[in-house]
């Protein structure tokens, strides 16, 4: 690793002050953690708890004929069941953009594994059990699987009577949203190509896989109202979508953060929240409802499939002339994160790049496969995929080096997107390649030893298939770019609250915000805003909670700047006041107080000059000082539904990868030697935390590009390999040294100029993984995850 | 359900008489997430971890005894001159808190195809003790699997050891899996080489219904050994005997399509895995053998 | 039925267990020790790992049955164990603190004044925690190895906790980690 460097954000206010940003400060809940203490949604436990079981769908489309609860009912230890009849208003789906969700099945089944009845028991074998005893009769419905099957004229139609707001403009009903980008003129650009490429690629259906299964817990409260422990990215998000179901006031469902195990978009969409609390409200009792792995799998979204056709041209020189696009993703059943999904796979289709002449399409079908949605790089991670194979193929053809290639149409501060919006702030694309290039290459053979192979070195690592037999390296390289925050005009706020008071002679301050912590490190930065901004060593992080304002999901990279800038916001206005106050008190002491600049600064009020005038716990005596504020970014734009255009991001994220892999080419084996990074953060308010989301993101890129899919039988729809067993994400031994080289390039609009991190490094990891494969095979390999099959040239099946 | 804790042998013989239907668990590696994921609800449990005896061996003169429930890191440490196939599997075998508390027991009673044991077994050669209260026998490994997660035990016998060969020569097992640690096998190759009989035998995992033996590969590789005298003038096998020897055992495979792999990428594996094996067993014979000969 | 077992030291009975229930469902549900993480339930991600007899076991794979008149050790006293078993048992206090309820009390998440074992801080100062709910399983087999590998190389690192899957961190600063550890188990020696 080496230090950041660049040109960061100059801090005046707080440099004094121990534990501001810039520091690798450590996790404020770390002790809980690494003590095993901290408690998670699945570790809640209430008195009398009842346990909740879902009964979901066996096949993938069928209509509902009929649903029989009595034995169920009639079990022991059974305290309820329900079905979609027990739903208590006229409120009955659900959804983050289009309510198009069902609580509980109503006639049909949509997917396999859809929630049809739930059941509460005192022990959850009992729950199981119940479960089982309930008979659904199923009449089964053929599936729709895929573009051909989803537009064909004589199509069932996923959801009849649409009438969400993306309906009257898709050409077809099994079409969530679609969103063309037209600029320039493609077809003169094309006619000064000297090469051009075309490509169809593949991405396959990738989970979050986060560890900690999705569960909570509902207590029913005295008011008739409920309060909900949950693991979630956005509390208010999902308050907003249970109230008008459950027909209670937004004020009667209090909703608490529990401990979040991982979330990556996962946890965006509702998963078992309004079933506890719809049986706990039945029941009267606290219910507790936990999903296993297998559940997990059906329980929450996952990345959107991608069918990406593509089409580039070039001139001799290496100038990238124009750019078709097509891009299909599979949104499943439901809508989920589909049409903002698509206006991010659309807008980002070009990639890093200057092409001025570009045509592009991108939609989202309904389906009868699993709903997909939210997960790290949403829609940005598919297109990248493509558009850096297209490079390579590029390069390839023109005989030039695929990093120069790259750098010689990389966009950089000023260009226009395809959308014509101009990227306002530093877009170091070229140089974030360059950096990834010059790190050293790890050394050839390192398996080797004077004892034999070290077999976990090695491709197939202890499975022992090799000793260095059918070996090659390969290198590959590839770039990205996503957005940073909700765009398309979304009202993106953030809101925090922040108390300063005196406790134990010390001035204390207290952060409270929705904001939900699932691991990046929210709860450290903030504290660290809080110091550099009030100048007090001693901050408590609030437990989120429904008690304050909307902190906004923790996705899309947004939290540390929308959530982190209204926490400094708030703390501002906290530090006027406080200095307002003070003025009042000592203003005729000290004639500082109406020249110079005032600080806050180690817990006492100073002058810009370093002259301490007084103490905090002077200024508040026992008063305290608390502001609650919400704080925007910049408006942005929707996207013109037919050319595209608008502006409609507020900032961008790039990394860059250089992959260098070992491939045993007889097996089809691949072991990722290093997976070298380079990133421009903007400003690294926590270093070390920057770290862990590369190497994080990295590593989920690297899982899909040689092992992670979830597989869908396209004859049923339903899922083969909904398990850890068959579901695999990289394990230690498959995971790289990954070296990251961190470039803080300021960007004005942002606090701090701060850059979001989270989702860039999952981007161009994948395709670099990809192209130092191909390098090593020569194969072609036009989809992801690669399979072994698919570098012995075994993929179909005999006879 | 019920749980039962027999203290001793004879009483986990008694109780599987009286309960046949009763679910042996040791590691409980594949019990348990049967039972966590609803997939069995057996009527009884009988917990073996009791008995001690099952966690034991004893190395004797031509084979090791090897109790049920010893654990496969216990293998990895202990026997890997005596049971280098075998331990070289133990290795492969899911991570480190499961080869903790899983043994050979476990892979037998489950007969599953992909169980990382098997091929091992049978290509060292091994017999299965087994007891019931009606008595004790030996089934030879090349006939307890008789199906799909099917074995030959009776509904009243459980597995007490197996008695494997100790190895006269080198060994080698392989297993490909999609990551690098952590993996049930898409398809896994034993083979050892037996130089007091000189005989080859092998072991195929995961592509065919059972696990199997490549006998036709054996037969073949046999002949060819004796035949140029391989054994004694411990020459370089040719490439053309060697990719012969790995065509038969792709051959012998007869595996199908799944969410791990497909059909004919085991088949090509095994093919590999057979080459590589035969390659190192071979190296290593004649490396053993140049230092026999300088020796004396 | 009923099972009587050691936790941390600590006698411990389990009452109307059914049958089919795991360690891992009796130390989380019934005696309030949800530090073993139930990620799996099928023995693919250890973050359930605890020390049976000594030895690094999924708890999700043992049948609470199994346990009877067994000693299990947990996340929640590893650094009890750690403290123990780093010096001689007659020079140190025997007595081990209550089992700590798992909900955290007030606003303050810190745990400020927790005593930690070597390997905990080190997760903690190298930054191999973020969602943290790998964690638990992580620590039990690392603080395990480096009790039988005090100078572990990399390899051996990552092979010992080849059976611990991690979502958030991508592995680094848990390598960092256990590094960390191992040098200041080094140093101390």
């Amino acid at each position: 690793m080496s230090s950041p460097n660049g040109t960061p954000t100059k801090i005046t206010q707080g440099s004094q002050t121990k534990g501001g940003i810039g520091e690798s400060t450590l996790r404020p809940d770390g002790t809980l953690k690494v003590t095993g203490e901290f408690a998670y949604s699945s570790d809640m436990w209430h008195e009398d708890m009842l346990w909740g079981q879902i009964l979901r769908s066996t096949v993938a489309h069928a209509e509902i004929v009929s649903i029989d609860t009595g034995e169920a009912l009639a079990t022991p230890g059974v305290y309820a069941v329900l079905t979609y009849d027990d739903l208590p208003t006229d409120v009955k789906n659900y959804g983050l953009e289009i309510q198009d969700t069902p609580v509980l099945a109503h006639g049909k089944v949509r997917h396999h594994g859809e929630p049809v009845a739930l059941v509460a028991a005192d022990h959850p074998e009992t729950a199981r059990r119940a479960a089982a005893k309930i008979r659904v009769d199923y009449r089964e419905l053929p599936v729709i699987t895929d573009e051909a099957s989803a537009t064909a004229p004589d199509a069932i139609l996923v959801h009849e009577n649409r009438d969400d707001h993306h309906a009257g403009h898709v050409p077809h009903p099994n079409i969530v949203h679609r969103q063309p980008i037209v600029r320039g003129d493609v077809a003169q650009a094309r006619e000064r190509a000297d090469v051009i490429v075309e490509g169809e690629y593949t991405f396959g259906m990738q989970d979050q896989a986060f560890l900690g299964p999705e569960s909570g817990l509902a207590v029913p409260e005295e008011d008739g109202g409920v309060h909900l422990y949950i693991a979630t990215q956005w509390l208010h998000s999902d308050l907003r979508q249970i109230a008008p179901v459950l027909g209670l006031p937004e004020d009667k469902v209090r909703m608490t953060l529990s401990g979040v195990g991982g979330a990556f978009g996962g946890r965006e969409d509702l998963s078992m929240q309004i079933h506890a609390c719809l049986l706990a409200l039945r029941t009267g009792k606290p219910v507790k409802i936990v999903y296993n792995r297998f559940e997990s799998f059906f329980g929450h979204v996952h990345r959107h499939p991608a069918k990406l056709y593509y089409e580039h041209g070039a001139t001799k020189d290496g100038k990238l002339t124009h750019m078709k696009c097509r891009i299909v993703l599979d949104g499943g059943a439901y809508a989920s994160a589909s049409p903002a999904v698509v206006g991010n796979a659309s807008s980002l289709s070009v990639g890093p790049y200057v092409i001025d002449d570009v045509d592009i399409e991108a939609l989202a079908l309904y389906t009868n496969n699993p709903p997909c949605g939210a997960m790290r790089g949403f829609g940005a991670v598919q297109a990248c995929f493509a558009y850096e194979a297209q490079m390579d193929k590029l390069a390839k053809k023109l005989g030039m080096d695929p990093v120069e290639f790259r750098q010689l149409n990389s966009m950089e501060q000023g260009t226009l997107m395809p959308t014509g919006q101009p990227v306002d702030s530093p877009a170091p694309v070229a140089e974030l390649l360059r950096r990834v290039k010059a790190m050293p290459m790890p050394p050839e053979r390192q398996w080797e030893s004077s004892e034999g192979a070290d077999l976990r070195e090695l491709p197939g690592g202890l499975s022992n298939t090799t000793h260095g037999e059918g070996v090659v390296r390969g290198v590959g390289y590839a770039v990205g770019i996503k957005n940073v925050g909700f765009s398309e005009g979304f009202d993106d706020y953030s809101t925090a609250k922040v108390r300063m008071e005196v406790a134990g002679g010390e001035p204390v301050v207290t952060v409270h915000t929705a904001m939900a912590e699932v691991g990046q490190g929210g709860v450290t930065v903030h504290a660290q805003i809080a110091r550099t901004e009030l100048g007090v060593t001693q901050v408590t992080i609030h437990p989120a909670n429904t008690q304050v304002g909307s902190a906004g999901s923790t996705s899309a990279s947004r939290q540390t700047y929308v959530t982190g800038g209204a926490v400094r916001n708030a703390c501002e206005l906290v530090r006027a006041k406080v200095l307002e106050i003070g003025r009042r008190k000592f203003g005729s002491s000290h004639p500082a107080w109406a020249t110079a600049e005032l600080l806050l600064e180690g817990g006492k009020v100073v002058t810009d000059g370093g002259e301490v005038l007084v103490d905090l716990a002077d200024v508040l005596e026992d008063e305290a000082v608390e502001v609650e504020e919400e704080w925007r970014h910049r408006p942005t734009e929707p996207f013109d539904l037919r050319t595209g255009q608008g502006n409609g991001h507020v900032q961008y994220s790039f990394a860059a990868h250089r992959a260098v892999v070992e491939v045993d080419t007889e097996l089809g084996l691949v072991k990722v030697i290093e997976l070298a990074c380079a990133q421009d953060v903007g400003k690294a308010l926590n270093p070390l935390s920057v770290l862990g989301q590369i190497q994080g993101g990295t590593t989920q890129g690297l899982g899909v590009a040689v092992m992670e899919e979830i597989i869908v039988d396209p004859k049923t729809a339903k899922v083969k390999n909904p398990s850890f067993t068959d579901y695999l994400i990289p394990t230690i031994l498959d995971t790289p040294t990954i070296p990251v080289d961190v470039l803080e390039l300021a960007d004005d609009h942002a606090p701090y100029g701060l850059r979001g991190v989270g989702e860039a490094p999952t981007l161009s990891s994948t395709p670099a993984v990809l192209a130092a494969i191909r390098n090593a095979t020569g194969l072609e390999l036009n989809r992801t995850p690669v399979r072994p099959e698919h570098l012995t040239g075994t993929q179909l099946s005999e006879g | 359900m019920d749980f039962l804790r027999p203290a001793s042998w004879e009483e986990a013989l008694a109780a599987k008489a009286e309960h046949p239907t009763a679910v042996p668990i040791a590691g409980g590696t594949d019990v348990m997430v049967e039972i966590n994921f609803d997939h069995r609800r057996p009527e009884y449990l009988m917990d073996l971890n009791r008995i001690g005896d099952l966690c034991e061996w004893e190395v004797g003169e031509d084979s090791v005894r090897l109790g049920a429930s010893v654990p496969y890191t216990k293998i990895m440490e202990h026997l890997r001159a005596e049971l280098p196939g075998l331990a070289l599997a133990s290795h492969t075998v899911a991570s480190p808190q499961i080869r903790n508390r899983g043994g050979v027991g476990g892979n037998l009673g489950t007969a599953s195809p992909a169980g990382d044991a098997h091929p091992a077994l049978l290509a060292a050669g091994a017999e299965v003790e087994v007891e019931s209260v009606r008595g004790a026998r030996r089934i030879p490994i090349d006939a307890f699997y008789t199906g799909v997660k099917r074995n030959a035990l009776a509904p009243d016998e459980l597995i007490r050891a197996v008695h494997v060969k100790k190895a006269d020569g080198p060994q080698q097992f392989s297993k490909v899996g999609t990551r690098n640690a952590m993996v049930i096998a898409v398809c896994a190759f034993g083979l050892a080489l037996h130089p007091r009989t000189r005989t080859v035998r092998t072991g195929i995992g995961s592509a065919a219904p059972t696990p199997v033996r490549a006998k036709t590969a054996e037969e073949f590789l046999n002949a060819a050994l004796e035949e140029g005298g391989f054994w004694d003038n411990g020459k370089i096998i040719t490439p053309s005997v060697a990719k012969q020897f790995a065509d038969l055992c792709s051959a012998a495979c007869n595996p199908i399509d799944d969410v791990r792999g497909t059909a004919s990428y085991r088949r090509h594996a095994v093919g590999v895995m057979a080459r590589r094996t035969l390659t190192w067993t071979w190296e290593s014979y004649r490396g053993a053998r140049r230092t026999t000969e300088g020796a004396a | 039925m009923r099972v009587n077992f050691t936790v941390n030291g600590r006698p411990q009975e389990a009452d109307d267990v059914w049958e089919g229930e795991s360690l891992l469902y009796v130390l989380r549900e019934r005696l309030g020790l949800p530090g073993s993480k139930n990620a799996c339930e099928q023995g693919e991600c250890g973050s359930c790992t605890v020390r049976l007899d000594g030895v690094p076991v999924c708890s999700c794979l043992v049948a609470a049955g199994q346990v009877e008149g067994r000693e299990v050790v947990t996340v929640e006293g590893l650094a009890d164990y750690a403290r123990q078993r780093s010096c001689a048992s007659d020079a140190c206090g025997t007595s081990l603190q209550n089992a700590q309820q798992w909900e955290a009390t007030g606003d303050s998440q810190t745990g400020e004044g927790t005593e930690l074992s070597p390997v905990q801080q080190a997760f903690i100062d190298a930054g191999a925690v973020q969602c943290g709910f790998c964690t638990p399983g992580l620590l039990v087999a690392a603080d395990e190895m480096l009790e039988r590998n005090p100078t572990p190389t990399d390899a051996d690192i990552r092979e010992a906790l080849s059976g611990n899957l991690c979502r958030c961190t991508g592995y680094e600063k848990i390598m960092d980690a256990v590094r960390l550890a191992a040098a200041r188990q080094g140093e101390a020696v």
